[in-house]
């Protein structure tokens, strides 16, 4: 029974809505690919929609093997009861060892849905997935290759690794912009296994009436890092600076409301209550004090990092990292740590 | 679940029965106001040390189920699982207009993860026969936001996610999410359950009479002296609800935690990190070792 289990593949919940797949599904297969190839396995994307074929292309680019398409008319538009019908028709048919999903709003309406029903073990919002052996320390049995689900807890405070030993798949909803995509391997090509969504004659007791979407150019929410100025980087002149270090680190500029207001960022990056909220891997806060509205939308980010030069600013409250000094002397430090 | 079914003319019929509500609700460690150490010697969360609060958004849960009782009539039932202490949360809702709480308290509860939790909250909702069932979209404690959608899965009716918004017309709920990137309207056949989070506005106060009434509510695993008549709140036990053991506390639970680690320095307690290259190199360092940059 084991060694057939382990080789179950990895699956990948490979989102879209409106037949447009996000990042968040090549993230998944970015660390998909990792825990695939340590186990030997194939890395398999489940793709689920009204017409969708056409984006198993990109989903072979961005490192899957196999995509399991399950096209049907009920899958249109995201559906709980209709998409945890079809996927958990798929798992058991397939067996995977592992499925992950974004946590995203749809990942987290359907994941928890889905491990309900197959009786499996779910982690949410998990910042890292690696594999690794497990003993239980009560029964003294010890597994091999095990998915260790990592993620904050407890507001924050903890980082726990759960497992899941037993109940397979092991399932975990990973963070938006959290994993880091595979560069796209043009005219990558993979195999396509159609499943049947099993929904005639369902009974579906929702219909979704109106989608109201909305749009942006800059996608902050979905940003790994974020480097994010306030009142305090004193010009827009400097914010040059958190761009140079947004470049090197990887990630995505943001600003408070008051740094919106003074001209020195665009509207749409504004971080906060009125902005976006935002819950990114790391937050490097330069310059901004922490106004409750702009604690509101970015205290659940993983790591946050304050520069202030006023050490009783609020933004200290939430931070985890404190530097008590000025940002155009510590930011060209931090750059060329980073760098070296 | 739904017993009666009710046509499709609006009016009388329908505000006359009115909709029958369960919250589900959960107390939790205060998360927000960690001092000192969150862990033990021993490795496990230090929760004595921490206030013991009605989960933010189960208050939202509970406002949307109030609004439904004022509008379209009915009643509002709330439950919580967990230690008799939780009847804490339970007097409060009662105090905010609940009509009636129950604590499903057992000691094969103990150690359940969201799986096992949400096996028993859906036994315990089952026995009330809800036309809505309201959660907060997540506890803070965990904030993994999957038991709502489980107890929906295992009720057999659909979980709608992120409500901002709820009207009732009949046998069909037009329900108005969040869906990350954008708002989108449900038409849904109830019984349904909701999830919802503080967009959906903030719990009612008190009302100073419901205050003095039942601040003597208590269930009967409390300590202290037994409640008034018609002040009891309802004690449920596995066997009560129907929950098969082998589904509930640590043999239903799938997921094992391996390891737990302390890395945050809590309620401004952050770690201070010198401007100077070595104490930004020592940082930059660290978030390598940890995975977070690299």
């Amino acid at each position: 029974m084991a060694t057939e289990r382990s080789k179950g593949e990895v699956w990948v919940f490979a989102e879209q809505e409106d037949g447009v797949l996000g990042d968040v599904p090549r993230e998944l297969l970015g660390k998909g690919r990792e825990l695939a190839d340590r186990l030997g396995v194939k890395l398999a994307a489940v793709l689920a929609g009204d017409g969708v074929e056409g984006l198993a292309a990109r989903l072979f680019e961005a490192g899957a093997d196999r995509v399991h398409l399950i096209d049907d008319p009920a899958l249109k538009v995201f559906r709980g009861v209709a998409y945890r019908k079809a996927l958990v028709a798929a798992i058991r048919e397939e067996a995977p060892q592992i499925v992950i999903f974004g946590a995203t709003h749809m990942g987290r309406d359907l994941a928890p849905a889905v491990a309900s029903e197959l009786r499996c073990g779910l982690t949410a919002d998990c910042t890292d997935l690696q594999i690794g052996d497990y003993t239980d320390k009560k029964t003294g049995e010890e597994f091999k290759n095990i998915l260790m689900q990592i993620r904050p807890a407890f507001g924050g405070n903890i980082i726990a690794t759960i497992v899941n030993p037993r109940n397979w798949p092991q399932m975990a909803t990973v963070r938006e912009g959290v994993m880091k995509p595979l560069p796209a391997q043009p005219g990558r090509t993979g195999e396509i296994v159609r499943h049947g969504a099993g929904l005639d004659g369902a009974d579906i007791p929702v219909e979704v009436v109106e989608i109201v979407r909305r749009h942006s150019t800059v996608n902050l929410k979905g940003a790994r890092i974020i480097v994010a100025g306030g009142a305090g980087v004193g010009s827009k002149e400097n914010f040059k600076l958190l761009h140079e270090l947004a470049a090197a680190i990887g990630g995505a500029v943001g600003g408070s409301r008051a740094a919106v207001d003074l001209g020195y960022v665009e509207h749409e990056r504004q971080i906060g209550q009125t902005g976006v909220t935002v819950r990114p891997a790391l937050m490097i806060s330069c310059g901004i004090s922490g106004a409750v509205q702009h604690l509101a939308g970015m205290q659940d980010s993983a790591k946050i990092i304050a520069i202030n030069t006023d050490k009783d600013a609020p933004i200290f409250k939430v931070a985890h990292y404190g530097i008590v000094g000025d940002l155009n002397t510590v930011l060209p430090k931090l750059i060329k740590a980073i760098k070296g | 679940m739904r017993e009666i079914k009710y046509g499709i003319i609006r009016g009388m019929s329908e505000s006359k029965s009115g909709y029958n509500c369960v919250v589900c609700i959960k107390q939790v460690p205060d998360t927000k106001k960690v001092t000192g150490d969150a862990m033990k010697a021993d490795g496990t969360i230090n929760r004595a040390a921490l206030p013991a609060i009605f989960n933010p958004e189960d208050r939202n849960a509970l406002e949307a189920a109030l609004q439904v009782k004022e509008r379209y009539g009915g009643t509002v039932t709330v439950v919580t699982m967990g230690l008799p202490a939780a009847c804490e949360i339970l007097r409060e809702a009662l105090m905010r207009g609940a009509d009636k709480a129950y604590l499903v308290t057992d000691r094969k509860a103990a150690g359940s993860d969201t799986l096992a939790t949400s096996y028993i909250l859906s036994c315990a909702v089952k026995k009330f026969s809800p036309d809505l069932v309201f959660c907060g979209r997540q506890a803070i404690d965990g904030d993994t936001a999957q038991t709502g959608p489980q107890i929906a899965e295992k009720l057999g009716v659909p979980a709608i996610t992120y409500l901002e918004k709820l009207e009732l017309d009949g046998d069909f709920a037009l329900a108005t999410r969040d869906i990350g990137t954008g708002v989108e309207t449900d038409r849904v056949r109830l019984p349904a359950l909701f999830t919802v989070t503080e967009k959906y506005g903030e719990l009612r106060p008190a009302d100073v009479k419901r205050v003095m009434k039942f601040k003597k509510a208590k269930a009967p695993a409390e300590k202290g002296a037994a409640a008034a008549a018609g002040l009891e709140i309802g004690q449920l036990s596995c066997d009560d609800i129907g929950a098969e053991a082998e589904r509930c506390g640590f043999a239903g639970s799938p997921t094992n935690v391996n390891k737990i680690v302390s890395v945050v320095l809590a309620g401004g307690d952050y770690k201070e990190v010198a401007p100077t290259d070595e104490g930004i190199g020592a940082l930059v360092a660290e978030l390598v070792a940890d995975h977070t940059i690299g």
